[in-house]
């Protein structure tokens, strides 16, 4: 008895038709892409030396710190969490590394605590949101107050940074000629950062984990899977690239301040909703969420060619995010029909 | 193939007890499932089917009683335990993840990995194989949400392949299946049968039962009622096993209502081809002025869905509804409430109750949602105790929270709610399940008494004795169609059994 | 005695009684109240001040969370009417007239209305989750802020104006009036009219306020406007205090404030029954506790750590799970092995 729903014929149709049935999951990632070329184009369109190889080095490299914390954050999202406290636990892990390095800790110690700690504060949203019932922004938008308190209390003013080994990652340029393409060690450390997770997603039992308890968490149960250790485990990993953002911005600034990364949990958001990442978890991909950060930073470096107030960033950011979670919106209600 | 009773049974419950609070779910039950048979558990809502299949897949764990698989006793803490002790179950609503690929949902947990890395191009071919074994051949990469749910089902049929499971519980897989789908699953769980596989299987449609399954067990009231092979239990039997009535004590029953119902002038609410693609074929309905219509049928058989239509909690895809001959556009609850229809959900708790209100605002909850938020209910301590007294709602304070109250006078608390508006329509489903005798007569007072003052109500309840005491016609419904009309004045409770199980009765008395 | 204690209002009361109490002794000047002039001074007319725009806010955010939502955007909401108000002023040829004061705080009291019901038509009618539906404007919000001031803080010189926050009427804080004022005409809306009860029936069970015809869309459509339009006010009032368009500044955190705040005082996360009385309290009891904070010598900077260790603390008393793990344990220890339960799987497949 065989059942007569595979298609047998091979015509150019049907493999259409097999490669969107396959790759359905990707295409919020290609209309990212599209939208990224589409900016690309019209930008270049209108001031004429926009695409140029610095400008778009630039992208990864101003923006490496909102990458690692996008790459955490796609974890959360895609079990249907949210995370709001990644940007205050940025600025904590940032002064509590500077300080530590003032103090004259060495740098070899320094990165892991600072790591540590960004775990510890994952570690606890995660307790609260899977012990004990609390909801996922609630506890996280607790761990954003703790952890901005946290910063002042570390010091209220910002602490310069010194040290030679964090200079470096931010000073050492590797480029093929001055003013052309170029990486900085934190950009490098960035897309290190997207290409273990987009690895740990596609080919671990914990990475497809992720993906069955943001599809249905109760079937991820039924299914034996791990679905508390799973979930403790992404918030964990969205406090552990806090922590690496914390190194990344503060190489970046060559200083930490308190009140660094306000408001940088939204972006954060947006990049990975913007990227393709469905807000109710279980669809989306890290590499979306990059091309979302530089959707993010093509936004911010045109509104600066425009010399337009920068306050337009957030504002086109949060138009944009608001059209990605319509359209989202509109999708999942039609697939619910069917 | 029945089962051979020498072989040794692969699942053996004994005297299994689950109690929750205020219920005992499960008394005493015993039950038995042997390699190689397809087991049919049967019963209506509330009677422990549910709570009996969680136990065995380690949903739940019981209070007393015994487990043993192959003959070694077992205590589930989780799923996961029953899985590992080869119980595997597929469910209605297929617990698997749609985000994901057919070949991962099969694989979940048991993918080839090579040092620590999947290996998606064997996970994918042993997924293949899976299926295959079951006759089935797609596209293992392909999204599971874009099968059908039949298919789906299969997938999660090959999922507990994998772990090669002795026993397979099938929890109402075939409730949103088309015949064809039915009968390519029915093809598959032969085949595993015939390879020793133990199936549980659990539906609301007795032919499936009859076709399929070689032993059946009924359960009632958390008790079970009796064990027996498919082909000794004629269908008649089956119905009045499931619904706890012996025949003849049935026909010594009540008479229905001898009460005529004036026919002449339009019906009050006149539906025309009313269906909903996937839930009810379309259906035609009248109800008349101070009459009660009964919906007779099994759980499953559309019953409830019919109600829904009328009420327009959900949206008709076919047929059109009139009102005293006039067309009527009923597609939400307000325009229902509007043009004076009231509705009592069957899930009292999820959609009918406020559990956090008071028991005076729950009463209020109606009028006051008819009237808007601006104008408050003026004197409502006054339309409380009127309600509350005619009820007979005990205890007889207001400001109690309704959650706190037996579900019987939570009923009466929602037939207090609907009155309060004056509906000239009432359609109630199993406004008596779930409650003690009682409260039940006073409900079936109630509504009788209200009919004779000109209220037209449409009765839904499993307990056909009660549909055939109260209403004055019988529309009986079977697999989501309407499969006839019946004036209870001419008939039996047995009749109406006879015409659930086989669409005829020995004496035929259709009303136009 | 015991129905005292069962009383959900008692322990809020008992929170905020507590607090003062250690406030007092540890500095008696707390509770005492100086009259200079005609109008009177002192630690607790400063916490009664300053906490109107927050009772504003929190107001909304009760009304909100009854419906099981919850409003992100009540701080950039705020950050927009005070940029209004200050812009018009700012541009008007009589800033000191009360015409004009007028205009500019009824200006940006109606733009924040409009924000209000723009975040209501996302949750309501386009059916988006509060948290996200309100993030969009917490995040747009302070952008259009600093657009209409231009980027810079404006600061103005308007009499006024700067009374609405810091000027006194027969002796007290203006501000405390207009809080009392909001305090009055909301309790007065939900409990005098059906508003209130059908708003908690939408929260406690939507589907179930859906079949009894309850119009559950334009509810949850008013409150997030009562919410933009509290807001609204509280922009002006923080605005007025300051004098200065602050768009970075102006109701930052606040969100979180009015969040803890509303369940202080009783009112559930989860949606349903809620408290007006309750969250005055909890209003009250955060003014005091940030008070109590600068008090000890800590940076007005560092008071969200101890916001959020409270916020952790009544969350996990509200934790329905604890609170089951609790009373297991405590079953346990009385009678031996528990009776059946659920298996943490069963737990949510029986729900």
């Amino acid at each position: 008895m065989t059942t007569s729903l595979s298609p047998t014929r091979t015509s150019g149709l049907a493999f259409a038709r097999r490669f969107i049935s396959r790759r359905i999951s990707w295409v919020p990632v290609f209309a990212a892409v599209f939208i990224l070329v589409v900016m690309f184009v019209a930008a270049q369109a209108y001031f004429g030396n926009f695409l140029t190889p610095r400008v778009i080095s630039s992208l990864l490299l101003d923006n490496a710190y909102l990458l690692i914390l996008a790459v955490g954050m796609t974890f959360v999202i895609l079990t249907g969490g949210i995370d709001l406290s990644v940007g205050a636990v940025m600025a904590f892990t940032g002064m509590l590394g500077a300080s530590l390095l003032r103090d004259g800790l060495p740098v070899a110690l320094v990165i892991p605590i600072m790591l540590v700690v960004g775990a510890a504060m994952g570690l606890g949203v995660g307790v609260l949101v899977q012990y004990f019932g609390v909801q996922p922004f609630i506890a996280s938008l607790a761990a954003m107050f703790a952890a901005r308190g946290l910063a002042f209390m570390v010091s209220l003013s910002s602490i310069k940074v010194e040290d030679k080994a964090i200079l470096w990652l931010q000073s050492t340029r590797l480029q093929a000629a001055p003013g052309s393409w170029s990486i900085t060690p934190t950009g490098i450390l960035a897309l290190l950062t997207v290409v273990v997770a987009a690895l740990v997603l596609a080919y671990t039992r914990f990475g497809r984990t992720i993906y069955a308890v943001g599809g249905n968490e109760q079937s991820a149960k039924l299914m034996g899977l791990p679905v508390v250790r799973t979930k403790l485990l992404a918030y964990v990993i969205s406090g552990v690239c806090a922590g690496l953002a914390g190194v990344a911005f503060t190489a970046y600034t060559g200083a930490s301040y308190p009140l660094n990364g306000i408001g940088t949990e939204l972006d954060t958001i947006a990049a990975v909703v913007i990227g393709g990442t469905l807000l109710t978890g279980g669809s989306g991909y890290v590499l979306g969420s990059m091309v979302g950060v530089f959707v993010y930073g093509t936004i911010k470096s045109a509104i600066s060619f425009l010399g337009a107030e920068q306050s337009w960033t957030r504002i086109t950011i949060g138009a944009l995010l608001l059209v990605f979670v319509v359209v989202q919106r509109i999708i999942v209600a039609r697939s619910r029909r069917r | 193939m029945t089962a051979d009773s020498e072989v040794p049974p692969v699942v053996e419950m004994r005297g299994i007890t689950i109690e929750f609070p205020g219920v005992k779910a499960l008394e005493g039950v015993d039950f038995t499932l042997r390699a190689g048979e397809v087991h049919s558990l049967m019963g209506e809502n509330g009677a422990g089917k549910s709570t009996l299949i969680k136990a065995l897949t380690g949903v739940y764990t019981i209070a007393s009683g015994t487990i043993a698989v192959s003959g070694v006793e077992r205590t589930f803490r989780g799923t996961a335990d029953a899985q590992a002790a080869g119980i595997s179950t597929v469910y209605q609503e297929v617990n698997l993840c749609g985000n994901l690929s057919v070949g991962e949902n099969i694989m979940l947990g048991h993918e080839s990995r090579v040092a620590g890395r999947i290996d998606w191009r064997s996970t994918h071919r042993e997924a293949a194989r899976h299926l295959e074994n079951l006759g089935v051949q797609i596209d293992t990469r392909s999204l599971l949400s874009s099968h059908s749910i039949a298919l789906q089902q299969l997938v999660a049929i090959s999922r507990a392949m994998v772990t090669d499971s002795k026993v397979l519980v099938l929890d109402e897989p075939t409730s949103s299946l088309d015949r064809s789908e039915v009968e390519q699953l029915f093809g598959v769980m032969r085949d595993l049968r015939d390879r020793g596989v133990a199936i549980l299987f659990v539906t609301h449609f007795l032919d499936q039962v009859y076709e399929i399954s070689d032993r059946l067990t009924v359960l009632r009231n958390g008790k079970l009622v009796a064990e027996h092979p498919v082909s000794e239990v004629p269908r008649a039997e089956l119905i009045s096993l499931m619904i706890g009535r012996e025949l003849d004590e049935l026909q010594a029953l009540s008479r229905a209502s001898v009460r005529t119902v004036d026919r002449t002038d339009a019906p009050v609410l006149s539906a025309t081809q009313l269906g909903r693609k996937g839930s009810l074929n379309p259906v035609d309905v009248d109800v008349y002025e101070g009459e009660v219509i009964g919906i007779a049928g099994l759980l499953g058989s559309g019953r409830t869905e019919l109600a829904r239509l009328l009420y327009g909690a959900d949206r008709a895809d076919t047929g059109r509804l009139e009102m005293h001959g006039r067309p009527a556009r009923i597609t939400t609850p307000r325009n229902a409430i509007d043009n004076r229809i009231a509705f009592s959900s069957e899930d009292r708790r999820a959609e009918g109750i406020i559990g956090d209100l008071t028991v005076a605002e729950n009463i209020v909850l109606g009028l006051q949602a008819k009237r808007g938020w601006l104008r408050k209910v003026r004197n409502p301590e006054r339309v409380v105790a009127e309600y509350m007294d005619a009820l007979g709602v005990t205890p007889a304070d207001p400001h109690r929270l309704i959650r706190e109250l037996s579900g019987g006078n939570q009923q009466k608390v929602l037939l207090a709610r609907w009155l309060a508006t004056a509906p000239q329509l009432i359609i109630l489903d199993e406004p008596t399940r779930g409650i003690d005798i009682g409260a039940k007569a006073d409900i079936q007072r109630k509504v009788a008494e209200l009919s004779n003052a000109g209220l037209s109500v449409v009765f839904i309840s499993s307990e056909l004795e009660e549909v055939l005491r109260i209403s004055q016609r019988v529309v009986v419904m079977r697999d989501r169609h309407k499969i006839g009309e019946l004036a209870s004045n001419d008939i039996e409770v047995a009749d109406l059994v006879d015409f659930i199980a086989h669409d005829t009765i020995k004496k035929p008395e259709s009303v136009a | 005695m015991k129905r005292i204690f069962k009383h959900r209002m008692t322990w809020p009361i008992i929170a905020l009684l507590v607090l003062v109490l250690v406030n007092t002794i540890a500095r008696p000047s707390f509770i005492s109240v100086t009259v200079q002039g005609d109008k009177l001074y002192g630690p607790i007319i400063d916490i009664l001040r300053n906490s109107a725009p927050l009772m504003l806010v929190a107001l909304g955010m009760t009304i909100v969370i009854a419906t099981r939502g919850i409003d992100l955007s009540v701080g950039a909401i705020m950050a927009v009417s005070g940029a209004v108000a200050l812009t018009i002023i700012e541009g008007s040829p009589a800033p000191d007239s009360l015409a004009t004061v007028m205009i500019a705080a009824t200006a940006g009291v109606l733009v924040a209305l409009v924000l209000g019901v723009w975040n209501g038509f996302l949750v309501s009618v386009v059916g988006i989750q509060p948290i996200i539906a309100t993030l969009v404007l917490m995040l747009a919000g302070r952008g259009i802020a600093l657009l209409i001031t231009g980027g810079f803080i404006t600061t103005i010189n308007s009499d006024p104006y700067k009374f609405m926050a810091q000027g006194y009427l027969i002796g007290l804080p203006f501000a405390l009036f207009v809080s009392i004022a909001a305090v009055i005409a909301v309790a007065l809306i939900e409990r005098r009219t059906a508003l209130g009860v059908l708003t908690e029936a939408v929260g406690i069970n939507p589907e179930a306020s859906r079949l009894a015809g309850v119009r559950s869309r334009s509810i949850i459509w008013a409150a997030y406007a009562v919410s933009g339009l509290l807001a609204g006010i509280a922009g002006i009032l923080y605005s007025s205090n300051i004098m200065a368009a602050d768009a970075n500044a102006a109701g930052l955190y606040i969100e979180l404030d009015a969040i803890l705040a509303v369940v202080l005082g009783g009112t559930s996360l989860m949606g349903g029954k809620f408290s007006i009385a309750g969250t005055v309290i909890g209003v009250f009891t955060i003014q005091t506790l940030k008070s109590t904070i600068t008090f000890l010598g800590v940076p007005p900077a560092v008071s969200p750590l101890f916001l959020a260790i409270v916020v952790v603390i009544v969350v996990l008393v509200q934790s329905p799970q604890l609170r089951d793990r609790l009373s297991r344990a405590v079953r346990r220890v009385r009678r031996g092995p528990a009776t059946p339960t659920l298996t943490d799987s069963g737990a949510e497949a029986a729900q």
